[in-house]
């Protein structure tokens, strides 16, 4: 297994509080990873990083074969590259419908001229039903998405995400605010994304994370703590002081 | 499954968008019966300065266009795009001036024993057009003024130019919302004040004069000249709105709807918004140009005082009217706007007489402007063009997929649309 992305030795810090400090994070090609933490960890700073939309004070972030370097490209740059975020709140166009949402992510030229001249082929439109299927949205397609529930924008979301065909995925608290058959229906969404690519959870719920039965990393005053199975973690000393509060 | 999802995209871009089939349809019709009515080619009804100012309200109408697109489409509140339309409108005007003038002197120097040199021209030009700012001396900036193409060319370069660089600095530094306004004001702001000064080159705030009398076609009444201008800008503004109505339609449309309504997550999908919102700023900002250079020769006259920051927020205030994320609306908004203000600025409005004070409309229209302003935003934020919603609503009830008939087998609404 290759090393898709690898964050080594990154520090930020807002106004003298050290967001992220010192912090090493490798993930593999095809590999799920949950990024656990109290609030205040650094688990969003982290992401915000990766993205693009904070530029560390120090450190390096590697990306792919060529292990090109994350830190110079803008936001969008960075995903074209192939890497694809979900935030916490759900955020759709709730003005456009479903099938907008998805036609706008999906992966095609991202340049105004190439898009202004973008008209969807029969295996787009495909496509487009293809994912509003996998994510349970088949009979909303001409809804507008802001009439959506909020679990069937987080799901919405997670399918703009594959849409996007990315190489990394970032994904941040998915299953929050969702009805126990809504998480079963996350959790199995992301263990099939993460057959092809890799797949970053931040999550606060415990038992959620051990539903997707994958290696652990612990963060803490923006570093790692720990990192392993869920069982491994939780039975770290400094873990359960920390994290666990017992 | 997939058939029903795809019929949307597959019919045809005039089946998805009637309104823009019916919008041609009501400009057509009202450009043959103004034609009708009028003096130039028609029976005369209408006068020839009615036919000019609804000539300019079609501009007034493009130019709106333009403004639905970068504010209502993509979230931007310029508030410089009639300094792009006043930009059009000068440099159309300083061909006219200067090849309108031209003629003039060569007329008066042929009486000449010798005749005349081409400095001598030049000087009796400009001795003509600035000898109101007391300069005798063509500045720099009329170079090009000789020449009808490349007078034409500035009509849509400058203003390009001009958005193009100052859409760059602003959205590459990510300056968006109400700061972006601001500083859109304050570049129109400068740019009027420069333009009073009389050294500005462009006659200061005297401005460009008498651009209603056409170089060459002084034989050819204003009647007719006014019938043809009404002709060009029906014309451009057909044109404009099918070239926006195309743009907006498909994943473009999508696009810059999804900047308005959250740029950063546009970002994360890998779209480069600042790119986006450049090429909107200065793709309107032509439009812009195009719709000032028509206006002014109806208008006969331009001065800085209508490029001044009041002009850009009386343009954002016509389309909210109209209602902003919709073509038609910012058209009705200008017509509707602008004919209305002409009428109450224009002395015909009657005044109320209260007993204790009398209502003079003359004064009192920007007041009630200014009122309907914050009622349309508080009350009716989908503006005139949001009345279309309610026939809409009523021929096409949103049911959601739901049954169109009571009993289970009958046919949902998706279906019947087929």
């Amino acid at each position: 297994m290759s090393t898709l992305l690898e964050v080594s030795g990154v520090s930020v810090s807002f106004d003298g509080f050290k967001a992220i400090n010192n912090l090493t994070f490798q993930i593999n090609d095809a590999e799920m990873r949950a990024v656990i933490g109290p609030n205040g960890a650094g688990k969003t700073t982290f992401m915000d990083i990766i993205t693009g939309k904070t530029r560390p004070d120090s450190g390096s972030v590697l990306w792919g074969e060529k292990s090109v370097s994350l830190l110079s490209m803008s936001e969008s740059r960075i995903a074209q590259e192939g890497i694809g975020r979900k935030f916490q709140r759900p955020t759709v166009f709730e003005d456009q419908s479903v099938a907008d949402n998805l036609m706008l992510a999906l992966k095609k030229e991202r340049g105004p001229l190439s898009v202004l001249g973008f008209r969807p082929s029969t295996t787009d439109g495909e496509k487009v039903v293809d994912l509003a299927e996998q994510i349970g949205l088949a009979t909303a397609l001409h809804r507008k998405s802001g009439e959506l529930s909020h679990g069937q924008k987080q799901w919405l979301e997670i399918g703009m995400l594959l849409a996007q065909e990315p190489r990394l995925l970032l994904v941040d608290e998915p299953a929050a605010g969702m009805t126990p058959a809504e998480r079963e229906h996350t959790t199995e969404l992301l263990v099939e994304a993460a057959k092809t690519r890799a797949v970053v959870v931040v999550e606060h719920d415990m038992e959620f994370v051990r539903r997707l039965g994958c290696k652990v990393t612990v963060l803490h005053e923006g570093s790692v703590l720990a990192e392993g199975s869920l069982d491994h973690v939780t039975s770290d000393e400094k873990v359960i002081e920390v994290y666990l509060g017992r | 499954m997939a058939a029903i999802a795809l019929s949307a995209s597959r019919r045809s871009f005039v089946m998805r968008y009637p309104s823009v089939v019916i919008f041609i349809g009501v400009l057509a019709l009202f450009t043959l019966g103004v034609t009708i009515l009028a003096e130039g080619f028609g029976i005369g009804v209408i006068s020839t300065s009615f036919v000019k100012t609804l000539g300019k309200t079609l501009c007034l109408c493009l130019v709106a266009l333009a403004m639905d697109l970068v504010w209502g489409y993509c979230g931007i509140l310029s508030l410089g795009h009639m300094a792009f339309f006043g930009i059009g409108g000068y440099a159309i005007g300083m061909w006219l001036m200067y090849a309108r003038t031209e003629i003039i002197v060569r007329e008066s120097l042929a009486a000449a024993p010798l005749p005349p040199t081409p400095q001598e021209i030049s000087d009796g030009i400009a001795g003509q057009i600035f000898g109101v700012v007391g300069a005798s001396e063509f500045p720099p900036i009329w170079a090009f003024a000789h020449s009808l193409p490349l007078q034409l060319a500035a009509v849509v370069l400058v203003p390009g130019l001009i958005a193009l660089v100052f859409g760059w600095l602003a959205f590459r530094s990510r300056v968006t919302g109400v700061y972006l306004s601001i500083l859109t004001q304050a570049m129109t702001l400068a740019l009027s004040l420069y333009l009073f000064q009389n050294d500005s080159g462009l006659r200061g705030n005297n401005g460009l004069s008498g651009l209603q009398n056409l170089p060459g076609l002084s034989d050819v009444p204003q009647s007719t000249i006014s019938i043809l201008f009404f002709w060009a800008s029906a014309l451009a503004l057909g044109l404009g709105y099918v070239i926006c109505a195309w743009m907006v339609s498909g994943k473009f449309g999508s696009v810059i709807r999804a900047i308005r309504d959250d740029e950063a997550r546009v970002r994360f999908l890998g779209y480069s918004v600042e790119a986006y919102k450049l090429f909107i700023f200065t793709f309107t900002a032509v439009i812009a140009g195009i719709a000032g250079a028509l206006y002014y020769p109806q208008a006969g006259i331009i001065n800085p005082a209508e490029i001044a920051p009041i002009a850009s927020i009386y343009l954002a205030v016509w389309v909210a009217i109209g209602g902003r994320g919709r073509l038609y609306g910012a058209v009705i908004g200008a017509a509707f706007v602008s004919l209305l203000s002409t009428w109450f600025t224009g002395g015909q409005a009657p005044d109320i007489n209260l007993g204790f004070y009398t209502v003079q409309w003359v004064d009192w229209w920007t007041i009630l402007l200014g009122l309907s302003f914050v009622a349309v935003t508080l009350f009716a934020p989908r503006g005139i063009g949001g009345l279309f919603d309610l026939i809409s609503e009523r021929r096409h009830p949103d049911r959601n997929g739901a049954s169109l008939g009571p009993d289970p087998g009958a046919l949902r609404e998706k279906e019947a649309d087929q």
